[in-house]
């Protein structure tokens, strides 16, 4: 069977990939694109370590296809960054030390991303349950909650 | 709360503050690069088959179809891997035998346990590998297997090696068991101990296996040329420790295996050793290609060590007042497939945070099959802690004492004899147990259902050979290198301590990780070693520089050396007339360099001693919902002694991880298996660690009893933090029921199952 | 895996075509968050992926008859992210919220939580209990069923082969309704549910029950729908009685097996709990006072 051409927005510029039917985003991305820094941590969408967004929709990337991408707009860690300039929350990250050994940091930063774009001023509670899905197994999550809190305050204005 | 801090002699600037690590930014941009993330032109990839057979036989192993399918490069087999020695080497707490380790990469006889690998192929792509595993026959007799370490001990047991007899008994046994060794502690005389107690308190306890759970799957890419050197590109906690395994393992020279530092994620222990690096190499060596191997979550479960399950008993006698009189514990540990269990850590550390004059602690290191144990996180520390400190709470409950002043009453000092040997070397301890006496969370009033436990633990810590580079650029600043594995954040605090020594800002420093041809030997990011060992070696390094700059300050102002001092990061004329000459700064003396000598550096290798242990005492508040058993965290709080936080929040950081892991061992975490012997919770569905919503803020409090062994005080802070959490937990519970779980995890059918015991009773 | 194809029709007939023409080796891919697992772990090997996200009539969330209809394509997140809809249903919307994670949610379908059909799915004893029907398609027509009819069993549906679910309907609330939703998992979020309980019931203006349905997940091969338990509600003001008769009528249907998420006794025990706490909720949502 002839591979699937597939047409995409990653990070805001256009792409073009090769892919099978049954590889998922994760794989093209890691494995055809050679973007490394959405992890695999599981494969069956019980870690978060490969979330990215998919039309500003938060998933996991190892349970999307890649030819279900086409036409849609895919953004990864690689693309969080505003040119040499850190997102608010990627800052908070560093400054908080919300981050050790850094394996599980850019799924939960997509996943913090997505979060303050639907609420921008989530309490602790909110942040612990939309971040259920990102494990940490390195801080106990204390840090990253409080770069993210951090990070939406900065991010209001307050 | 009055936090324990140390008169210092002088103000330090940089040790003690808050800066971003060195290694931040590539880790929030996704341009880290971790094993897995590494690639080479004509890359083939490596995948491994393994067994599905808790125990078998293996009689034959037929790879032509596989070698014949378009687009396998090879297949090996332990055929492939020469023969090692039957020898225990090394310190007998951590002993290793290359016999047993060269069966685990790759099964010889016998299939151990269920993920056992027994072949691995290379090929083109993912696809064509797993094709190629399928084609792989392999003939195998099905044996009769045994897990839980009871029954592994009882006399009719399968056996696992036929020709195991216990060691460490006297005279040894005349039959073979699944014993590998019997490991006794005495102080005093326990049975005279007992008879004087007033009250005695017998507990026994069990716990299930449970794993690291590193959210990093192993991954490595490994380039073998023809002429046997080698490259290996690998995420572990010593990449030291990953050339030495190989290299014995292929029967190679350690010179000829080069191993870079990738970033590694997550380790907690079970990253020191090797899995897919020698298949890797091997593979390589034979295609003449790079190999890529990366486990799947599945085969991280059911193929790598979790530790260890275990069978305990703790007996306490105390008097009346409160003093403790004996103890005696025995402790039964799964070893896994091959011996090597951390029992004997586990016999030591359990009654260690106490002044106890009579003392028996014995070890049963039993294998099983399941996966090799490997090392997590104070390995077998948290274990035994669990069973003695649940004892310790049911004696202070016995009594009638409040369960921290029972323990500050025994603490261990400076002085105390240990059961092991040697007396503890360091205050610390009772450090701890004060500070969660005097935080207002202690008189905190608690609600129905509601329950408060604590608990204390140690941990050895451990110092060892590092190695360390300082070098001055040419315009002044700082390049640190060593050769510690980052787990996290340790360039961080090298970077701080040098600035620190060298009176520069540190942002002036940068830290690196060095492979192994680069720097001199330096063992595994483990033992809660990093910043006490390599940190010693930076600062000695550091040290030789400064009395290099002084030496090319005095060239510079043709002056005695002696007359040149080190002061607030400059060279300071220290002789008459002391304002004859301006202060010469890094990067004035770093531009003279070449007249005045050449580069300017030091390396520095270390076998360091005088670590100082851990230890840590820990308050836990649940709710308990008493009509479905569920077990709610409210408030946890960890007190530490770091001896000294190099950086506050990557201690911070540390205690918090470790007592989350605790959290999950406690409630929910285990290794589930069915009738045949396999594993039905290999993933993080039903492998449950805790969720961020499973959590309140765990609030760390630094305890600061400087270590005079380290430039700055420091003791290891990695490790002690686990150890006393799942008593903290198993106590809290107890309180909040009104009866004790003696068993982990302590999920809702066995809370719901006491609980309703107790209504009835 | 390169031996798979895959299609994304546009419309229903095109795609009832292609499911009914593969020889039984076609399977719907809409949110793929359990289809992606089963294939990868083996344990379903498809010649064909037919993509229905490009169906419109799957994809909508329309008022209906004074009732909703949605999609069955259309993901977790849209529906609990639909205002009106989680206002009337707030049981169901709590149901789907506990599907997976927020990750999942994203890709994640009702219709596919309920073709999928585990026996511990969560969205679907909540639409058992709101009385939910499910339009079908397939090569003979269109029809209707209840949303109960269509789980058989773990892993296998009632439906035809080439049969699509196109969407689901919830009919109008009545007066003094309310709806919840609870699970039993270990932790908070993240597990598959070891019991699963929706209650739905509707009070007079005396406060007193007039309508109830109780359905039960994760204690059976399929959801239940406990008619005992129900009527253990109708007649009652929701009292302390009538909820310790609610508990004994769910724990005497539920008929689970012990499997390493839970131990058949204590799903027996947490199923009257949680079908007594689940009803407490729909009642004061019901706006029952005292």
């Amino acid at each position: 069977m002839a591979k699937h051409h597939v047409s995409a927005t990653l990070n805001g510029n256009a792409v073009e990939y090769l892919c099978e039917t049954g590889q998922t985003l994760l794989e093209v991305l890691r494995d055809e694109l050679q973007l490394t820094g959405t992890k695999e941590g599981c494969g069956t969408g019980d870690c978060g370590a490969c979330s990215v967004t998919v039309d500003g929709r938060l998933v996991c990337s190892c349970l999307v296809l890649g030819v279900e991408a086409q036409g849609k707009k895919i953004e990864t860690i690689e693309g969080m960054a505003e040119g040499a300039s850190l997102h608010p929350l990627q800052r908070k990250f560093l400054e908080h030390a919300a981050l050790q050994c850094g394996v599980c940091t850019p799924g939960i930063l997509i996943a913090a991303r997505a979060l303050l774009a639907r609420n921008p001023d989530p309490t602790e509670e909110e942040v612990r349950f939309w971040l259920a899905g990102n494990l940490c197994r390195c801080t106990g999550y204390n840090k990253i909650i409080d770069a993210v809190l951090d990070a939406a305050r900065e991010m209001r204005g307050n | 709360m009055d936090a324990k801090t140390i008169k210092q002699e002088e103000v330090l600037k940089v040790v003690g503050t808050r800066p971003v690590r060195p290694d931040g930014v590539p880790k929030v941009t996704g341009l880290a690069r971790y094993g897995a993330d590494f690639a080479l032109p004509g890359m083939l990839w490596g995948d491994i088959l393994r067994s599905p057979h808790a125990h078998a036989r293996i009689r034959g192993i037929d790879t032509s179809k596989a070698r014949a399918l378009p687009g396998v490069k090879a297949v090996i087999t332990s055929a492939d891997f020469p023969e090692q020695k039957y020898e225990f080497l090394g310190p007998e707490r951590v002993a290793i035998n290359f016999w047993h380790m060269t069966r685990n990469i790759m099964a010889r006889e016998k299939v151990l346990y269920e993920g056992h690998a027994v072949a691995a192929v290379a090929a083109i792509n993912k696809a064509v590998a797993s094709e190629a595993l399928r084609l792989i026959e392999v003939d195998y007799e099905p044996l009769p297997h045994v897990i839980d370490v009871d029954a592994a001990m009882q006399p009719d047991a399968p056996l696992l090696f036929e020709d195991m007899i216990t060691r460490g008994v006297e005279p040894a046994p005349a039959r073979p068991s699944n014993v590998s060794k019997r490991i006794e502690f005495k102080l005093g005389d326990t049975e005279a101990g007992f008879a004087a107690a007033d009250e005695i308190v017998e507990l026994s306890f069990k716990t299930a296996p449970v794993h690291q759970g590193y959210i990093e799957p192993h991954g490595c890419l490994a380039r073998f040329d023809a002429d046997g050197q080698g490259e290996i590109w690998a995420s572990s906690q010593g990449h030291f420790v990953v050339r030495a395994y190989t290299a014995r393992l292929l029967d190679m020279n350690i010179g000829d295996v080069l191993v870079h530092p990738a970033e590694i994620g997550g380790g907690f222990g079970g990253k020191t050793v090797v899995y897919i690096e020698p298949v890797a190499a091997l593979l390589s060596r034979k295609t003449g290609h790079p190999v890529k191997i990366v486990m799947s979550r599945e085969d991280v479960f059911k193929a790598t060590g979790p530790t260890s399950g275990s069978s305990m008993t703790v007996k306490i006698g105390v008097k009346k007042n409160g003093k403790i009189v004996a103890a005696d514990g025995v402790f039964k540990f799964q070893a896994g497939a091959f011996p090597g269990s951390p029992v004997m850590n586990a016999t030591m550390c359990g009654f260690a945070p106490y002044d106890i004059p009579n003392v028996r602690s014995v070890g049963y290191d039993v294998v099983c099959n399941r996966p090799k144990s490997a090392a997590y996180r104070a390995p077998g520390s948290p274990i035994s802690a669990y069973a003695v400190e649940s004892t310790m709470d049911a004696v202070a409950a016995r009594i009638g004492l409040d369960p921290l002043q029972f323990r500050l009453m025994n603490a261990a000092k400076a002085g105390t004899q240990t059961a092991w040997g040697p007396k503890h070397a360091h205050d610390g301890y009772a450090e701890t147990v004060k500070a969660l006496l005097d935080h207002p969370a202690y008189a905190a009033p608690l609600a129905k259902n509601q329950g408060r436990g604590v608990a204390s633990g140690f941990w050895f810590n451990n110092g060892g050979e590092s190695s360390a580079t300082v070098h001055i650029t040419e315009d002044g600043s700082v390049a640190v290198a060593t050769g510690s594995m980052d787990i996290g954040g340790s360039r961080a605090s090298m970077a701080m301590m040098a600035a620190e020594t060298l009176g520069v800002a540190y942002d002036q420093v940068r830290a690196i990780v060095a492979d192994t041809a680069s720097i001199g030997y330096t063992h595994v990011t483990g033992g809660s070693r990093v910043t006490f060992a390599t940190g010693i070696a930076v600062v000695e390094a550091c040290n030789k520089v400064i009395d290099e700059l002084c030496a090319r300050a005095a060239m510079i102002w043709n002056v005695g050396k002696g007359e040149v001092v080190w002061e607030q990061g400059c060279a300071r004329f220290s002789g008459q007339d002391s304002g004859k000459f301006e202060p010469l700064s890094l990067k004035a003396i770093a531009a003279k360099r070449a007249v005045t000598g050449g580069p300017i550096g030091a390396e520095v290798s270390v076998n360091a001693g005088g670590a100082a242990p851990g230890f840590a005492s820990e308050l836990c508040d649940v709710e308990v919902d008493p009509e479905t058993g569920s077990v709610k965290i409210l408030r946890f709080i960890v007190a530490q002694d770091v001896g000294r936080a190099i950086h506050p929040s990557y201690v911070e950081g540390q205690m918090q991880g470790g007592v989350v892991q605790g959290i999950g061992w406690a409630l929910n975490e285990e290794y589930i298996y069915d009738a045949a012997g396999h594993l039905l919770n290999a993933g993080f569905l039903d492998y449950r660690v805790p969720v961020a919503s499973d959590l309140p803020m765990i609030e760390a409090v630094l305890v600061e009893v400087p270590n005079p062994n380290h430039p700055f005080g420091v003791k290891g802070a990695g490790e002690a933090n686990i150890v006393p959490s799942m008593a903290a937990v198993a106590n809290a519970v107890a309180n909040a029921i009104g009866r004790r779980l003696t068993e982990l995890p302590m999920s809702p059918p066995k809370v719901l199952a006491a609980i309703d015991s107790g209504r009835r009773g | 895996m390169s031996d798979i194809g895959y299609e994304a029709p546009q419309t229903l007939a095109a795609a009832v075509a292609l499911l009914s023409g593969a020889n039984g080796l076609a399977r719907v891919l809409a949110g793929g968050t359990d289809l992606l697992i089963q294939m990868r772990g083996g344990r379903v090997a498809p010649g064909l992926l037919v993509d229905v996200k490009g169906i419109a009539e799957m994809r909508a969330i329309v008022a209906e008859n004074g009732g909703f209809r949605f999609g069955a394509a259309v993901t977790c997140m849209e529906l609990v992210e639909h205002a009106a809809f989680a206002a009337a249903w707030p049981g169901v919307t709590d149901a789907v919220k506990l599907i997976g994670s927020i990750q999942v949610k994203g890709r994640a379908t009702v219709g596919g939580n309920l073709c999928n059909a585990s026996p511990a799915a969560d969205s679907v004893p909540a639409l058992i209990a709101a009385g939910a029907i499910a339009r079908i398609v397939g090569p003979k027509g269109s029809r209707e069923a209840v949303v109960e009819e269509i789980p058989a069993g773990p892993g296998k549906t009632t439906l035809a082969q080439g049969e699509i679910v196109v969407s689901i309907f919830l009919p109008p609330r009545p007066p003094r309704c309310g709806d919840a939703y609870l699970r039993f998992t270990p932790r908070t979020e993240m597990d598959i549910a070891v019991v699963g309980t929706g209650v739905n019931l509707a009070l007079d203006e005396n406060g007193v029950c007039r309508h109830a349905r109780v359905s039960l997940g994760a204690v059976a091969d399929r959801a239940l729908l406990v008619p005992e338990a129900a009527a253990a509600l109708i007649g009652s003001k929701i009292d302390a009685d009538a909820l310790k008769r609610l508990g004994a009528a769910a724990s005497a249907a539920a008929r689970p097996i012990s499997d390493k998420r839970g131990t058949r006794e204590f799903r027996i025990k947490i199923a009257a709990v949680l079908a007594r706490r689940a009803a407490v909720i729909a009642a004061d949502r019901a706006g029952r006072k005292g």
